[in-house]
């Protein structure tokens, strides 16, 4: 039952939108593949759906090949970052819109189509064309038309992406229960947030430049990303990964004070390495310290992102709360030795801290 | 903002409302004009400054002395409507596979063969009458209502390729992709996601080919002779070296009755048009 990616490779123009992509993804369970972007999310879900064609590689379902097999007969379901529906169709004719396409018998397409906008909570609006309704309404409309059509694969391309701040967290923690009775249904959803990956993945693909860079659980990939590419793209902000040394009792980092070296630092060789420091790891004071200059501030209401210039190294500092500082403004960094991050100098991890610490 | 501006703006619009009604008044009441009162100043007001006749619209109906414009109107009608149909079908056609598929003929991609429809319109008339002469010779379509019809649906062609290339184009290609997933073929995707969406599209496309099919003189002057006529035609038939003013003011007229109708069809349904929704 499950559908299996093979070595899909897609090049466009001279540039690889999938290169060498090979999945299996379960029926019952949600991959969420996070990426820059860019990073061939869409392309693969475009693949997956046959609405492009790749240049290698195959998809198979159950173990046949859906090579020769046309969208229309792919029983792939889609909901799009921009909201589409039907523009001269009501929310219930549009939801049942696909029913229908599938010979299902009118009193039965509408019985499944009136579950679908009760459960994505438009009852109330069914009789409305996408044109009157909101935008977060609307891609509730899309969404009920997938769930209604109990597809082979679902497949979601940020569908949160273009929803204001508040309807997407909302929206995101009501996916979790909708998702929850998908049953049969593979069902792939792309994003860019690592946020929206970790919480609604029971499975995280996280994807970097066309390539499937890491697969896990969000637990895995939070904690041990295989790669610095993972350690940016799951952490927000970004980790901050930058040249270092092992020295004996001691890592060195460029423009840091000598940090002692933890115990999950211990058994490597001395020499130069990627460290990796999670936004989080970070502190700043006004004690002593190494000095570092502010260059911006993003406060987000209960954190407050510090970009800092540390002698020439940009880092970024995630800290709790709000704090009164300004651009311009300089300041102490101190880091959490237990919670660095060590990756070979090409960039694999070779060190994550320990459980429960990151 | 002060009222000024938007007083000047009204009254803009008067003195132009004005002048594009002037012609049309002139028509009016000449129509309702004798021999007589067409010499001399121009006057305006019936049974004051002339005394109102039917003369005119007798002749243009088969009265004594007059001919028959019925005949060429029908034809007209009957030439317009199936060429404005064909066209825009075809042209819907042709226009949604060249928004969204792409093509190939030789070096020549979608945009190309978009200029190449396009550009049989750049052609002068006089140019391309010729090969329609002889092709419409062969078969023995000359001077018939389906040899012209053919022909203005040659002439339609490009004007309604280029409009729908264009609204399809903004159409979210999202919209068609997902009616195939949803269980389309590609024509079944344009049948029912997309030409349900085409409304003001085919409306505008519906509106240029009606204008220039009815208002065809050439392509029929040259390519009937006796037994088909165009209202066109009929109407400058009429002429003579005394041109007869009122007679030919009744044709216009008469002429622009199914344009008329068309115009106030078509501007409710414009208005009404849009595609709020498709995109977000």
């Amino acid at each position: 039952m499950s559908v299996v990616a093979q070595s899909l490779t897609s090049w466009v123009d001279g540039e690889a939108h999938l290169d060498d992509v090979t999945l299996t993804l379960e029926p019952g369970r949600i991959h969420t593949v996070l990426g820059r972007t860019g990073a061939g999310k869409t392309s693969l879900l475009r693949v997956l759906a046959g609405l492009s064609d790749v240049d290698s590689g195959d998809v198979l379902l159950d173990g046949r090949s859906l090579r020769e097999v046309p969208p229309w007969r792919r029983e792939t379901a889609m909901v799009y970052q921009q909201f589409i529906n039907y523009p001269h169709l009501t929310a219930l004719e549009n939801v049942m819109f696909p029913l229908r396409r599938a010979k299902v018998p009118a009193a039965e397409a509408q019985r499944r189509a009136k579950e679908a906008l009760e459960q994505v909570g438009l009852t109330h609006l069914s009789d409305r064309r996408p044109g009157a309704l909101s935008g977060g309404q609307q891609q509730r409309v899309a969404i009920a038309r997938a769930l209604a059509r109990r597809a082979r694969i679902l497949l979601l391309d940020e569908p949160l992406v273009n929803l204001d701040f508040k309807l997407r967290e909302q929206l995101r923690e009501e996916l979790r229960g909708l998702f929850s009775g998908v049953g049969e249904t593979v069902v792939v959803y792309t994003t860019t947030e690592p946020a929206e990956a970790l919480m609604l993945g029971d499975e995280v693909i996280v994807m970097h430049e066309g390539r499937v860079a890491q697969v896990g659980s969000p637990a895995v990939i939070f904690e041990t990303p295989a790669t610095t590419a993972v350690a940016r793209v799951v952490n927000d902000p970004p980790m901050n990964v930058i040249p270092g040394t092992l020295q004996g009792e001691h890592v060195a980092v460029r423009g840091l004070d000598l940090l002692p070296r933890a115990s999950h630092l211990a058994g490597f060789a001395d020499g130069p390495y990627l460290v990796g420091i999670p936004a989080p790891s970070l502190t700043f004071g006004t004690g002593p310290g190494v000095l570092a200059t502010i260059t911006f501030v993003e406060i987000s209401g209960s954190e407050t992102f510090v970009h800092v210039d540390l002698q020439g190294t940009e880092l970024v500092v995630r800290a709790e709360g709000i704090h009164d500082v300004s651009t311009g403004d300089r300041v102490s960094m101190t880091v959490d030795p237990s919670r660095l991050f060590l990756f070979t100098e090409d960039g694999t991890l070779a060190a994550a801290p320990p459980h429960g610490r990151s | 903002m002060s009222r000024w501006p938007r007083r000047a703006q009204y009254l803009l619009l008067i003195v132009w409302a004005v002048f594009t009604a002037m012609p049309f008044l002139w028509a009016i009441t000449t129509s309702f004009k004798d021999v007589n009162a067409v010499q001399g100043h121009v006057t305006y007001v019936p049974w004051l400054e002339f005394e109102p006749t039917l003369e005119a619209w007798r002749q243009i109906f088969g009265g004594a002395g007059g001919v028959n414009l019925v005949g060429p109107f029908v034809n007209s009608l009957i030439i317009t409507v199936c060429a404005s149909a064909i066209a825009i079908v075809l042209g819907a056609l042709a226009a949604y596979g060249l928004s969204r598929f792409r093509y190939r003929i030789g070096p020549a991609k979608n945009k190309d063969i978009v200029f190449f429809f396009v550009s049989q319109r750049i052609m002068p008339p006089v140019v391309l009458v010729i090969p329609f002469f002889f092709l419409l010779q062969m078969p023995g379509l000359l001077d018939t209502r389906l040899g012209l019809i053919i022909v203005t649906v040659a002439l339609l062609l490009p004007i309604a390729v280029w409009v729908m290339v264009d609204f399809f184009d903004n159409i979210p290609r999202e919209i068609d992709e997902m009616a195939m997933l949803e269980g389309c073929t590609p024509m079944q995707a344009f049948l029912r996601a997309i030409v349900p969406n085409s409304a003001p599209g085919l409306t505008v496309a519906a509106m240029f080919c009606a204008v220039f099919g009815w208002n065809d003189f050439f392509f029929a002057f040259r390519l009937t002779f006796t037994q088909v006529q165009t209202l066109p035609q009929a109407v400058v038939a009429l002429n003579s070296s005394i041109p007869p003013w009122w007679t030919l003011s009744a044709a216009a007229l008469f002429g622009i009755i199914p344009l008329l109708v068309l115009a106030v069809l078509v501007e409710r349904y414009l208005s009404k048009g849009n595609l709020a929704g498709a995109v977000r």
